[in-house]
């Protein structure tokens, strides 16, 4: 049999794709109706909190893969060549997701969505001490600025990377030379584009999509514990494509080994999280502070109690025990289903993160929304993320066979 | 302890080696063991080696510890010892959780450490034999055990068609200071026998 080089779309891959998109723009309208169209600040909030979770969420995912590329990129990896093809072409859906995500994220800021950042309320911050104090970082113009500044930083990055990669493809670098000249270029790529994730990402970018949403409370950990979150969901994203493509007869040179490889990634990342969200829980837990705690009130024994330690059990529990063992990493059925299984518990990370909050009510009562339409959402992205990776794989060979280093991945031995 | 009786050939190159593992496998003698001055990878696979349970030792070591550290905890600051830490409850598990932790770690690591001293069969002063000192340097030595159907002069001369360089037979005492490594003694006593 020969190589299958290049990727062709399935009809069923991208009819699944388009009608969860429908299902996606279903829920959206279904919300809308529901409370999105009505009078109640904390009815609309509502319908934006449910778009802001899903667009974050998914575009934090999709960015990971990036990370992952710079990240084993500047470590000078070479395990992950066999299939780099299916990260470049998830990380190609971020400029898609960074449209959506900006676009919804402005629309609350400047559409007057106070319940959800009460910072955006000027007049509300002027009689508000803490807030004011925090003037100078949260407040429309820098959080809009930020913000674009950062989808465009990562789009072209990642495009810049992209670009390195394919310029091989009908290349062939000959000398040594040529090779470490090229080796040392990705490298410096590589460097911007994590300089740049650490500076939004890792510390700052979080705090303002979504920690500001409890403008009052803070966490330093905060960034860390998101990052830890669509990290361990992205790589879950890269094992789920790897293993579509493999069933489908493609990635011949990718095996059980780099299966494995990815498996070590999602197991230890999920302890990495817990790890985070331990940490960030234990001490305010410990020092017991009233303006600390009153972040966790809802959440671990308020109205969010079942999420927050239904994520425990399956952002935690599950890795740790189910992919512990060599032989789970390198089952298929395991690794598709542990997959799955972490991209919906940080999924519930994140629905927990912006909540409560904007689900709180004149009264100071914290309801949980009904969850059916949320899940209608994120199916939507889902599709869209399905539609657009399908479409990007189609660009390029799915082999990277000229990079310098795909021997290593070839012979790669875990 | 039982002496045994072992055929051996040094090999200096690992494409010579990895053919030669299964060359020998196929013709059907038993290799005792191939000895390496680094790890070569692959090359447990090409032996035919099943994998090593340390792991699993290593899990029931951590939980182990992890039992331990929340029962002495639970004991000590519930039963025995009743403190008020700012009023919060006896049984303050967020707490111990750090404990738990380095006391699973502790558990494992040390449980795993002797456990692979016991299966390599390291211990203080206990003297290891090489069958060839130049396996600890820059050569392969592999050896074949013998069993009563081998044919010691049919063997020495297949390893070196395969590339082994100084072929020879060879006398080792197999096991341990506790001799429980293996305790078939009889089979090869009578060292007078062997084909010199």
């Amino acid at each position: 049999m020969s190589i299958r080089e290049n990727f062709v779309v399935p009809k069923r891959y991208n009819t699944i794709a388009i009608s969860l998109m429908v299902v996606g723009i279903l829920a959206i309208v279904g919300l809308y109706v529901t409370s999105g169209s009505k009078e109640s600040e904390h009815e609309q909030a509502r319908f934006w909190a449910s778009l802001l979770q899903n667009s974050v969420y998914f575009l934090l995912v999709v960015n990971a893969s990036m990370f992952f590329i710079c990240a084993t990129t500047l470590a000078w990896g070479g395990w992950q060549m066999a299939f780099r093809r299916v990260t470049e072409a998830i990380s190609a859906v971020v400029p898609v997701l960074g449209v959506i995500c900006g676009a919804i994220l402005l629309a609350v800021v400047f559409g007057g969505q106070h319940a959800i950042y009460h910072w955006s309320d000027a007049h509300h911050v002027e009689g508000d001490p803490t807030l004011l104090h925090k003037k100078g970082f949260l407040n429309p113009v820098f959080f809009s600025v930020v913000t674009v500044l950062t989808i465009l930083l990562w789009s072209v990055l990642g495009w810049k990377m992209r670009q390195l990669s394919r310029s091989l493809d009908n290349n062939p670098l000959p000398t040594v030379e040529e090779r470490k000249k090229y080796i040392w270029k990705n490298t410096v790529w590589a460097a911007v584009y994590i300089v740049v994730f650490s500076l939004t990402v890792m510390s700052s970018l979080p705090w303002l999509w979504l920690m500001s949403i409890d403008a009052h409370w803070y966490s330093t950990m905060y960034s860390w514990y998101t990052f830890a979150s669509t990290f361990v969901a992205g790589v879950a994203l890269i094992a789920l494509f790897v293993v579509f493509l493999k069933n489908n007869g493609y990635l011949e040179y990718t095996n059980n080994e780099h299966l494995h490889d990815i498996g070590k990634f999602m197991f230890a990342f999920s302890v990495f999280w817990t790890y985070l969200w331990f940490s960030q829980f234990m001490l305010i837990w410990y020092a017991n502070i009233p303006e600390e705690t009153v972040y966790f009130k809802p959440r671990a024994e308020g109205a969010y109690s079942g999420i927050f330690w239904l994520m425990f059990l399956i952002n935690f529990l599950a890795p740790l025990l189910l992919l512990m063992t060599r032989g789970a990493k390198r089952n298929y059925g395991t690794i598709t289903f542990m997959a799955l299984l972490i991209i919906f518990g940080h999924w519930l990370d994140f629905y927990q993160m912006v909540f409560p909050s904007p689900m709180t009510d004149e009264k100071g009562v914290t309801h949980v929304p009904m969850i059916l339409y949320d899940f209608g959402v994120a199916l939507g992205f889902v599709g869209l993320i399905m539609f657009s990776v399908g479409r990007a794989l189609t660009k390029a060979p799915l082999l990277a066979k000229n990079h310098p280093f795909i021997k290593e991945s070839l012979i790669h031995h875990t | 302890m039982a002496v045994k009786k072992f055929v051996v050939g040094n090999f200096d190159d690992e494409a010579v080696l990895f053919p030669a593992v299964k060359k020998v496998r196929r013709a059907g003698y038993k290799i005792h063991d191939v000895f390496t001055p680094f790890p070569i990878h692959g090359l447990d696979h090409a032996m035919g080696l099943r994998d090593t349970s340390l792991h699993t030792a290593g899990f029931i070591y951590g939980i182990t510890g992890t039992t331990t550290a929340v029962s002495f905890i639970t004991w000590a600051l519930t039963i025995d010892w009743q403190l008020n830490f700012g009023g919060k409850p006896f049984f303050s598990l967020p707490a111990w959780i750090p404990i738990t932790f380095e006391l699973t770690v502790l558990f494992a690591a040390v449980g795993m450490v002797l456990t692979f001293c016991y299966l390599c069969q390291l211990a203080p002063f206990v003297k290891k034999d090489h069958f060839n000192p130049r396996s600890t340097d820059d050569t392969f030595v592999m050896a074949l055990e013998c069993t009563e159907k081998t044919n010691e002069a049919e063997a020495l001369s297949f390893l070196q068609s395969l590339g082994a360089k100084d072929v020879k037979v060879d006398y080792k005492e197999t096991g341990w200071w506790l001799g429980r490594y293996d305790k078939d003694t009889k089979r090869f006593e009578k060292k007078a026998e062997a084909v010199h």
